[in-house]
């Protein structure tokens, strides 16, 4: 290719892609802008790309931060319970997925077959039984019910599957000479290893248990618990609708994210895509 | 002696997949049984179930509201397949291509909006999508001398603005997908290609897109599935489980408008059913064509 068409092959692909780009990221800034002015604008105009420094104003920061509501309360019950879910999901998920791939047993492979059936069948159709059985274990309206189907998470125990099966298996016989005994190997010698692997899960089941919606908002009835999603989905109803809080709070709900997606951006990738890695 | 039991060789691998295989059990075998058990019972939350045999889904068979929901997530699938797959495909290509500028930057910024919850993102859609004429799609299409428009009283407009949701969160993603699936095939296949004298089309056509096939039955597969079970997307944009004639209703949103707002849970379990069945049909039907199951022979 000569220099000149190399430049205009350059020129073209990036003009095209400066393009998509806009499309994608015009609805985050509809988004920061309206967070800066009254909810009324919104009622009015809808969401738009307006600059308007006559209209706009800090009033729904000072709202969010200041007024009365529970914006804050489910902020941090979607904290607590993001953190606890990864937190218990990553290491039951761990240890299944050593099971898995340090041991030859006896239904293995018919086990593994049902880790895979469960990412083949949707969630959405067990939602009335898993509704009747959690009603039935007394658990409405508690956390348990949101974080007890999930606890061991198919596509997690997958991916740390793939990953183990990359440790040499002469490693855990060396520990078991050593007089280590079978937990001991896991905890002080493969959980260290894992430690790279955990970053990507932590990244994808984060993600997933502070955006859950439609689960957590069956089960929470109790405005106290109600999670970030399920709050602001609750700011508007037929009664009346709060767009002030709505698009400040949906603003400020994304923004922790999006911190984290900067600092830890191979992370979030290596998380998203890691089913499709090996086809 | 029970500890020296525990600690075998043989007992361990037992003790470590215990978790998986309770949570299997109760939270996944029993709801499935369960709902087998209520698709042929009529049953109310906190009474007595009764035996009816198939009446549910013979109901279901001429059930007009439901046939449109199936219409619906079927329409919204195909076309999801259609938009979802070529294009990220085409974008990772093009990012991929040793001329491109910027590649990280673009890479971040397509990903964004996988980063927003359906609720957050389908709350902006629904406003941008809005019927007053200051909302962003009215003054575009104001720019061309067209509208204002009631886009989510329409059955059409309402289905682009599902897809143009669908298309926003997704095209990155997917994108990331043939990405990492463009990293596995050798560069030597291009350089013996262009040696031959192939143009950048017949490399795409010949090259990339057969040695590309795993990725693209990976997304096929998760776009059925997530196509068919679609259902916040559409409670977001309408605010609420109710669209004017029901141009928003999926088969999920059937399955909970029956099963939790009008308590009706064997009706809902036969929704479900269905929805299983249609599924693992096309599902199976797919992998089957496309062979992924000749290939493990």
């Amino acid at each position: 290719m000569t220099k000149s068409r190399e430049k205009a092959v350059r020129i073209c692909l990036f003009i095209f892609f400066v393009i998509i780009s806009f499309f994608i990221l015009v609805p985050f800034y509809a988004v920061t802008i309206s967070a800066f002015k009254p909810g009324e604008e919104l009622v009015r105009y809808g969401l738009n790309l307006k600059f308007d420094l006559n209209v706009m104003s800090f009033d729904n920061f000072v709202y969010l931060f200041t007024g009365d509501h529970a914006y804050f309360t489910w902020f941090f019950n979607s904290l607590i319970l993001t953190i606890v879910q990864v937190v218990l999901t990553l290491l039951i998920s761990a240890t299944v997925a050593y099971g898995f791939s340090a041991y030859d047993f006896r239904g293995k492979n018919f086990l593994f077959i049902c880790v895979l059936l469960i990412m083949m069948v949707p969630f959405e159709i067990l939602l009335l039984p898993l509704y009747k059985l959690i009603f039935n274990m007394n658990l409405m309206n508690t956390y348990s019910a949101i974080i007890l189907p999930g606890i061991a998470s198919a596509a997690t125990i997958f991916f740390f599957r793939q990953y183990l099966s990359g440790i040499p298996k002469e490693l855990i016989a060396a520990g078991r000479v050593d007089g280590a005994t079978e937990y001991g190997i896991y905890v002080r010698l493969i959980l260290p290893i894992m430690k790279p692997s955990f970053a990507a899960m932590a990244i994808l089941n984060g993600m997933n248990s502070w955006n859950n919606f439609l689960w957590p908002f069956m089960v929470l009835s109790n405005e106290n618990k109600y999670t970030l999603p399920i709050g602001l989905k609750t700011l508007l109803t037929p009664y009346g609708n709060n767009y002030d809080l709505l698009i400040v709070g949906s603003f400020f709900s994304i923004l922790p994210i999006f911190v984290l997606f900067i600092a830890f951006q191979k992370y979030f990738i290596d998380g998203m895509t890691a089913g499709a890695v090996k086809g | 002696m029970i500890k020296r039991f525990l600690y075998s060789q043989k007992v361990a691998p037992y003790v470590f997949v215990l978790p998986f295989v309770l949570v299997f059990a109760i939270f996944w075998v029993y709801p499935l049984i369960s709902s087998f058990q209520m698709s042929f019972q009529k049953i109310t939350l906190g009474q007595e179930a009764q035996y009816i045999g198939f009446d549910n889904y013979t109901k279901l068979m001429t059930d007009k509201t439901f046939l449109k929901a199936i219409g619906n997530s079927a329409l919204y699938m195909v076309l999801t397949l259609v938009i979802l797959i070529p294009f990220p495909m085409l974008f990772a290509v093009l990012i991929n291509n040793r001329l491109m500028w910027g590649r990280e930057f673009f890479k971040s910024s397509f990903f964004f909006p996988a980063l927003t919850s359906v609720v957050v993102a389908g709350t902006i859609f629904r406003l941008m999508f809005g019927e007053m004429d200051g909302s962003l799609m009215n003054s575009i299409l104001a720019l061309f001398g067209v509208g204002p428009m009631k886009f989510l009283k329409e059955h059409t407009t309402g289905m682009i603005a599902l897809l143009a949701l669908a298309t926003w969160r997704w095209t990155g993603v997917n994108m990331l997908y043939f990405l990492s699936g463009l990293k596995n095939i050798p560069d030597d296949y291009y350089e013996a290609a262009s040696i031959d004298g192939a143009s950048s089309f017949q490399k795409f056509m010949k090259i990339t897109v057969p040695l590309l096939k795993p990725t693209s039955i990976y997304v096929l597969t998760i776009s059925i599935y997530a196509g068919l079970a679609m259902f916040i997307e559409s409670m977001m944009l309408w605010n609420g489980n109710n669209s004017p004639k029901n141009i928003g209703l999926t088969i999920v949103g059937y399955l909970y408008r029956q099963g939790i707002e009008k308590n009706n849970l064997g009706y809902a379990a036969a929704v479900g059913i269905v929805l299983l069945l249609i599924t693992m049909i096309i599902n199976l039907t797919q992998l089957a064509f496309t062979g992924l199951f000749k290939k493990e022979d």
